[in-house]
């Protein structure tokens, strides 16, 4: 069949199973943001044991692959109580492991953060929190902003292998029609275009979107 | 590069006077700017040239051009009679090709503001490495010319040094002799002291002296340093928006400059002095 | 809960063992295709030809923007498609060679445009010939800050072999998989191989450093 025969076909499984892809990238996002964010502060806190609990957190994401993090948890979590349903363990492992690499970049982006301001929130007698949060977090954002869309992407593309845990997603559901039709150009092809469409026209433009936002907000524009 | 008025132009120079280095009517422009605009230069055989000028006079492109590292939009450069910038093809002038370029260009050298010395070699691999991969000279051979060299410059004893350990004016001495290890006919030297401190200056001023003394070197210089200049220079010209504005010996120039611009650049240097 | 069975732990172990060392051939093997191959596409994209640029950018953007498990599949199976038989070794070795030579070329650019444009404009005025400009001044200047950015991904295509086990590649992630199909144990296979992943990468990270550390002596350029 042509390629338009087939897409007529097989387009509405394609498309659901971006949908899903989509919505599984944006829940590990947010899951990643929120642990970099707490493992980078973690890291640089100065109870030992509140330190050593990250750095060992960051070190075994790092240090193992995605896929073996994902069957483990998908698989071996079961036996320690923690039941986690496949689309959950999905995101769930990603947010996790890309976690762990954004929490270096959240480290990095604070400690660059002039002195100055750190000095500058205490002579205004800031609390701790006060300060992180209102002075320096905000700084350290537009500082991270590039290289977390980097990572994003990385996340986008570490969704694919939730399908080897047979959630729905764009993979899942490419994998299947080539299991069928045997038309591995046209279903695998397809589902790289659209990768490549969300990575380089969807999520690049707008993380550059983001940071002319943040910029122009902290009055750098 | 144009193709258009090739037909005006010589296919070589010949003669016992012949320029050694001789700009018919080039040009250079960037988009809308025109930086050159239609020069003509001849340099004799031996001779000390300095070009002064104004920044943004076109002195450097000069320079430039002639090292083959900007293109020329008009005109053509000749190197000791044979077309740098274009080649003999069929009795007519066309553009050179890259092997044209590097058979004419290896008969000049030069040195930058900016040392350029290549950081992962020992001074002597610097001034070796010309030698051995493009010469082809056995690696013995180069070694002796580059040390007598580094002896010249006054840097024999920090031969097996990295750059990162040397002195600005020990680099650019450095950077003289390697120049001078392909034995070029023409020597080009583009504002070498001004990234210097002005207590090392001497150092290289002093090393070209030397050059000028010894050696029958073709040489074109752009400086700020109006006082070396006008003590080492067989011809000064001053550039001015692209043409030469003015040009004469030393005394002639410095000493009793004709055209208003050169006055008025004359004064404003030795106030800055 | 669980229950950690140590007699089961060293029965797998060796055969998990001896998958490692497929683990390891598959991360160098490819490695070294992609070393290779990622300077190939980066010097592509210095050559006066805008084209060939342009075109060898997006085909780089491509592979970096998209999943490497799904490129497996597309490099396994489309092959046969069209009546070209893959064994699951080269094609694996292909698309990660593939893959990771994207990323290296990125990687070799950042170093090739970070060498100051003076080193090429003496050696221009010294007459030296293309190759030997980008041999002997600007590939060893353009070295030390590629090194930390190709350690990274020495140790990222360690980690990445397992994604090979989708096309039967019988490597680590490959056996235990295997193992726990065969027995109905998942617990101590998956732990297994994710010690065994640390215990390589962590000290593989901290060598890299050392090495790391050692180039930059020995080019004189600390």
């Amino acid at each position: 069949m042509s390629y338009f025969e087939f897409l007529a076909q097989y387009g509405d499984r394609i498309i659901s199973g971006t949908l899903v892809t989509i919505v599984l990238t944006v829940l590990a996002s947010l899951l990643a943001m929120a642990i970099a964010l707490a493992a980078g502060l973690m890291r640089m806190a100065p109870n030992l044991l509140v330190r050593s609990v990250a750095t060992v957190y960051i070190e075994i994401f790092r240090g193992t692959s995605l896929l073996v993090q994902l069957y483990w948890i998908f698989f071996v979590l079961p036996l320690f109580g923690i039941t986690l349903e496949k689309f959950t363990a999905g995101f769930v492992a990603v947010g996790m492991n890309l976690g762990a690499y954004g929490a270096e970049l959240v480290r990095g982006a604070i400690l660059s953060v002039p002195r100055g301001q750190w000095e500058a929130a205490l002579a205004l007698n800031m609390s701790p929190a006060k300060r992180m949060w209102r002075v320096i977090l905000p700084q350290a954002l537009i500082i991270m902003l590039p290289s977390w869309g980097n990572l994003l992407i990385e996340l986008l593309k570490g969704t694919a292998l939730v399908a080897l845990i047979a959630v729905a997603d764009l993979m899942f559901q490419v994998k299947q029609i080539n299991g069928t039709t045997f038309l591995s150009a046209e279903s695998f092809g397809t589902a790289l275009i659209i990768y490549y469409i969300l990575a380089r026209f969807m999520l690049t433009p707008f993380m550059r979107w983001l940071e002319r936002v943040m910029q122009r907000r902290l009055g750098r524009a | 590069m144009s193709n258009e008025g090739m037909s005006g132009f010589p296919l070589a120079i010949d003669g016992g006077n012949k320029p050694m280095v001789s700009f018919k009517k080039v040009t250079k422009s960037y988009g809308s700017l025109t930086v050159l605009d239609s020069l003509d230069l001849d340099v004799a055989e031996g001779e000390m040239v300095t070009i002064i000028g104004p920044s943004g006079s076109g002195k450097t492109t000069v320079l430039r051009m002639l090292m083959t590292l900007e293109t020329i939009n008009g005109g053509v450069i000749y190197v000791d009679g044979q077309p740098l910038t274009h080649m003999p093809d069929g009795g007519r002038l066309v553009p050179a090709n890259n092997r044209h370029l590097r058979q004419v260009r290896s008969k000049i050298g030069m040195c930058f503001q900016h040392f350029n010395l290549f950081p992962h070699m020992t001074a002597l691999e610097n001034c070796m490495e010309g030698p051995v991969h493009v010469l082809g000279l056995p690696k013995k051979e180069a070694q002796e010319r580059s040390e007598e060299l580094l002896k010249l410059v006054g840097m024999a004893d920090k031969r097996n040094q990295h750059p990162s350990r040397l002195s600005g004016g020990q680099q650019q001495r450095v950077a003289i002799a390697r120049a001078l290890a392909m034995r070029p006919k023409v020597m080009l030297f583009d504002e070498v002291t001004s990234a210097l401190d002005p207590e090392v200056i001497g150092e290289v001023t002093n090393v070209i002296r030397k050059l000028v003394a010894e050696y029958n070197l073709t040489m074109l210089m752009v400086t700020h340093q109006m006082g070396f200049a006008r003590d080492i220079s067989d011809r000064v010209c001053f550039f001015y928006g692209g043409k030469i504005c003015e040009q004469g010996t030393p005394d002639e120039l410095f000493g009793n400059p004709q055209q208003e611009r050169t006055k008025q650049f004359l004064s404003a240097v030795k106030e800055a002095v | 809960m669980f229950d950690w069975r140590w007699d089961f732990t060293w029965e797998i172990l060796p055969r998990l063992l001896v998958a490692t060392g497929n683990t390891i051939l598959a991360a160098v093997l490819g490695y070294a295709i992609a070393v290779v191959l990622g300077l190939v596409l980066a010097l592509a994209q210095r050559t006066p030809s805008r084209a060939l640029t342009a075109v060898v950018r997006e085909i780089v953007e491509f592979i970096r923007s998209t999943p490497l498990v799904l490129q497996i599949f597309f490099v396994f199976y489309v092959g046969p498609q069209f009546g070209l038989r893959l064994s699951p070794w080269t094609a694996g070795m292909a698309a990660i060679g593939l893959h990771y030579a994207a990323y290296l070329s990125e990687v070799y650019r950042g170093g090739l445009d970070s060498v100051p444009k003076g080193q090429w404009e003496a050696a221009t005025s010294l007459n030296l010939s293309t190759a030997r400009t980008y041999f002997r001044v600007i590939i060893p200047q353009a070295l030390p800050p590629s090194l930390a950015g190709m350690g990274n991904y020495l140790v990222g295509i360690l980690k990445d072999t397992p994604m090979l086990s989708v096309i039967g590649v019988a490597e680590l992630m490959h056996t235990a998989n295997a193992i726990g199909s065969e027995t109905y144990r998942f617990l101590e296979p998956y732990t297994l191989v994710g010690v065994i992943f640390l215990a390589i990468s962590l000290p593989l990270a901290g060598v890299l450093r050392l090495f790391e550390a050692w180039v930059r002596r020995k080019l004189g350029m600390s």
